[in-house]
């Protein structure tokens, strides 16, 4: 019944329809595999969310879905990734264009020390966004809710806001530019568990608009937002399935032991 | 066992000793040395201060001591370092972005480093040799500011370079792939958020730089600018003289008063230093205040 | 706070932006394949690389050109006699061609300046990284900049106008133009450049060695003289060498102070001529341009640059290959 050997298997496949689907990846770091033969869909309008013990491949794999790893040295990328049916890595690709439909938050909040409104207006500015900034702006905050906080200090320095806000704006900025898909790597990690509860709230709300992937080693924070949970250990993809059936009725062994806690 | 244990007793005591000793060597040296500086100021001071006065400034260099005045001189500097100033910060930038943003890390740019640095250790008289071959008889720009400008911004060039990329390479990696994330080019990321932040430290190279090259002298003598001038130039294509090399002329004669003369320019010459560096610190504070 | 929900159904309601990403989702047909040439990052990446080329180019054209006049001149004179000969005589008749004596006079006055500046250098770095307080530093040091930022000309008045009248003082036979002068001046003018990097190369070396050797009960003396200097060896020597490098290059403080008179003068006290000065010599007389007169110029030039860019080379060596490993 419960097998011991990691098996790579695809979950059930929502109605909806996948907008990333991943084939037997396989990514290397100068010749050592971080991520080996991982095959699963992401969910439109779904979080997923990528479980794992540390330094096991799980931020390597979310950077490859918006070709951020295009900006390391020696990094090989195999199998398939598309999106919308189109091939992420394919000759005609432009990885600039890749990166304004698949946004990403990273781990520590990283606003440009600039004025608030900046940090957010600049990305549509440099894409051409023509219609009244300010009303972009506003929607940005209000969706990331930190509008009310920040509404009477927009040309304020962006530094000048605590971490749980400054990482807000970062949703926020990422937010602006519409995307399609938003991926998160560890976007709390850093943050007071208020903060962290807060995003986690604005997450489950956001997803009724948009596509997130979330990494995270916060198994809590998976079972409690996620939809679709992939466990990653060591670089191979353990078991992938309904966040609900992950963690109560884990298929394979390993899961498990560590959603039970015994490892990790 | 006694002999023994008050030998080595002394052994530590000498020990000791010839530490603190050495304690206050180190000290005196460092001291004696520094105020070599103090001694050369104050004799330049005293030798020339009595020649400072508006004349000075506003006359030309003479026969006559008490008619000289370094008015070709002065102005021909500033021409000189607002044309290396020109030519120099935008080549010296790029190459610096070139290096640190945009090119891959192989072996072409490795090439480059390599080369930079070889550059910035090469005697300021061999750049003077390639810009009186090259500007003045190549080019035929003649004993010009141009020319001037031209081998002094060679001479400059790899010490705006060194400095700018320091600047560069200190952006935190994560504001850049910030930018990335939101789909922004290379170029896109650069123009708004590296060089804005590294505006300070790129000041400061281009300071020292430009301060390096208002002391130059032998580029200068070696593409043929002149020691006796009593016009100011006109235009780029003009002949003309520098602070040193007034300086250096002066010095090469036997009277005393032109000595004393040659004091009052090296016054003139430390002072517009000064007003540079001073600049440099405050334009240095004022960014880092605004980035803040 | 307010549900997010709710805030953002209130800021959803006039934008262009929100109606495009909601017939976006909807269509899910967002295209990425299209790559397209952006011309604009092009251009730039082209002009960027051509600035950097312009470094490269400056070598080459340093190198072409030296190579050129010296392959004219070593048409002429001979390399035997050129390198071993003894007398340096190219603008009269009879000529003579032996640029000894211009390197003696280099090396005379380097080796005096390193005398002065090595010692003390050291000596002042080792105080800055070692013993002086915060206060201390933040004096000296700046001071020591100050003294590496004047220019070489004033260094050459101070030689003619200060040290040799002072140097007269004591020893009576010395002529105007020396080495002696030539030698204390280029030694102060290199000094703030030991000591700044020596006193980097110390700084470097990790506190926990100082603090180790201090727990076995070693002095300050002791500790510096046997742990932290050894440690930052590689950045110290190297200081050395650039130093040497550029006493060597050093132009218009020995031609105010040492002379213009080729001379293998064994003491420092005659009128001697470096390279660097017989080259502004030439160069401010009127030496007609393309005789063999006018291309000893590049001859010693040549040399200059070759002792220069090979003492360069080898401090970057030294650096690299005795760096210590802290880790």
């Amino acid at each position: 019944m419960m097998s011991t050997k990691p098996v790579n298997q695809r979950g059930a496949t929502p109605a909806q329809g996948t907008i990333i689907d991943l084939q037997n990846v396989t990514i290397k770091y100068s010749g050592s595999a971080a991520v080996k033969g991982v095959s699963f869909p992401i969910a439109r309008n779904r979080i997923t969310s990528i479980i794992g013990p540390s330094g096991c491949g799980k931020s390597t794999l979310l950077r490859s879905l918006n070709r951020m790893n295009d900006f390391v040295d020696g990094v090989s990328v195999e199998g398939t990734l598309t999106y919308n049916a189109e091939d992420l890595y394919g000759k005609e690709v432009d990885a600039v264009e890749v990166r304004r439909h698949i946004g990403m938050v990273f781990q520590k909040p990283n606003p440009f020390p600039k004025s608030i409104y900046r940090n957010i207006a600049w990305g549509p500015g440099i894409n051409g966004f023509k219609d009244p900034m300010d009303v972009l702006v506003e929607r940005s905050l209000k969706q990331a809710a930190l509008w009310e906080e920040v509404k009477d200090r927009l040309h304020e320095s962006a530094l000048s806001l605590s971490g749980g806000q400054q990482q807000r704006l970062c949703i926020a900025r990422a937010l602006a530019m519409a995307p399609e898909v938003l991926l998160m790597d560890e976007p709390c990690s850093a943050l007071d568990p208020v903060s962290t509860s807060h995003i986690e709230d604005l997450l489950f709300e956001l997803k009724s608009r948009y596509t997130i992937v979330i990494v995270t080693h916060n198994m809590q924070q998976a079972a409690r937002i996620s939809d679709f949970t992939a466990f990653l250990e060591m670089g191979d993809l353990i078991e992938f399935g309904e966040t609900n059936q992950i963690f109560t009725r884990p298929k394979q062994r390993r899961t498990e032991e560590y959603v039970t806690g015994r490892f990790g | 066992m006694n002999t023994r244990l008050s030998d080595s007793r002394k052994q530590l005591l000498r020990r000791h000793r010839k530490a603190r000793f050495f304690s206050f060597v180190w000290a005196l040296v460092t001291w004696l040395g520094a105020m070599l500086l103090g001694v050369l100021l104050y004799q330049v001071w005293v030798e020339g201060y009595k020649w400072l006065d508006m004349q000075f400034i506003t006359s030309f260099p003479s026969r006559f001591p008490d008619r000289a005045g370094i008015k070709s001189a002065l102005v021909g500097t500033i021409w000189l370092i607002t044309m290396v100033a020109f030519i120099s910060i935008p080549i010296g930038v790029a190459t610096a972005l070139y290096l640190e943003e945009l090119s891959k890390k192989g072996w072409v740019s490795r090439m480059i480093e390599l080369n930079i640095a070889n550059l910035a250790g090469v005697p300021s008289i061999v750049y003077g040799i390639i810009g009186l071959t090259i500007f003045v008889r190549g080019l035929d720009l003649g004993r010009s500011l141009v020319s001037g400008a031209l081998t002094v911004s060679l001479l400059v060039l790899p010490v705006i370079i060194i400095a700018s990329r320091e600047a560069i390479k200190s952006v935190p990696t994560s504001i850049r792939h910030a930018a990335f994330a939101l789909g922004a080019t290379r170029w896109q990321t650069t123009w708004a958020h590296v060089l804005p932040a590294s505006i300070p430290g790129i000041l400061t190279g281009v300071i020292l730089a430009l301060s390096r090259a208002i002391g130059e002298t032998a580029p200068l003598i070696m593409i043929g600018a002149l020691t006796y001038v009593a016009f100011v130039p006109e235009g780029p294509m003009d002949a003309f003289t520098a602070l040193p090399i007034q300086i250096f002329n002066w010095i090469s004669r036997p009277q005393q008063e032109f000595h004393e003369l040659a004091a009052g320019g090296i016054i003139v010459l430390l002072g517009v230093l000064l007003v540079m560096n001073a600049l440099a610190i405050f334009i240095r504070y004022k960014t880092e205040q605004k980035l803040q | 706070m307010m549900r997010p929900s709710a805030v953002i159904d209130n800021g959803m309601t006039n934008c262009t932006m929100a109606n495009k990403v909601i017939a976006n989702i909807d269509s899910g047909m967002q295209t990425i394949n299209r790559r397209r040439v952006r011309w604009g990052e092009l251009l730039i990446q082209s002009s960027l690389a051509l600035c950097a080329m312009i470094s490269v180019v400056t070598t080459a054209v340093i190198i072409i050109v030296l190579v050129k006049e010296n392959l004219g001149f070593f048409y002429e004179v001979s390399p035997v006699d050129f390198f071993f000969g003894t007398r340096w005589v190219p603008l009269f008749e009879p000529s003579s061609y032996g640029v000894l004596p211009l390197l003696w006079g280099t090396l005379s006055v380097t080796f005096g300046a390193a005398l002065f500046a090595i010692p003390v250098g050291l000596a002042s770095a080792v105080y800055l990284s070692e013993y002086a307080s915060r206060r201390m530093r933040s004096i000296v040091k700046p001071i020591l900049e100050m003294l590496a930022g004047i220019p070489t000309v004033v260094y050459g008045y101070f030689a003619l106008v200060f040290i040799t009248p002072l140097l007269k003082e004591f020893i009576p036979g010395i002529q105007v133009f020396n080495a002696l002068s030539g030698a204390i001046v280029v030694g102060i003018m290199i000094l703030p450049t030991i000591a700044t990097l020596s006193d980097n190369a110390l700084r470097a070396v990790p506190d926990v060695l100082r603090q180790g050797a201090y727990a076995l009960g070693a002095t300050s003396f002791e500790v510096t003289t046997r742990v932290v200097v050894p440690a930052g060896l590689s950045g110290v020597m190297a200081s050395f060498l650039l130093a040497i490098s550029r006493a060597i290059g050093e132009t218009m403080a020995v031609t105010l102070a040492a002379g213009a008179t080729p001379n293998l003068s064994l003491t420092f006290l005659e009128s001697i001529q470096t390279m660097t000065a017989y080259i502004v010599q030439v160069s401010m007389g009127d030496t007609p341009a393309g005789g063999i007169a006018y291309q000893t110029m590049f001859a010693v030039a040549g040399l200059l640059f070759l002792v220069t860019l090979g003492l360069n080379i080898f401090s970057q060596w030294v650096l690299s290959r005795y760096r210590e490993v802290y880790e």
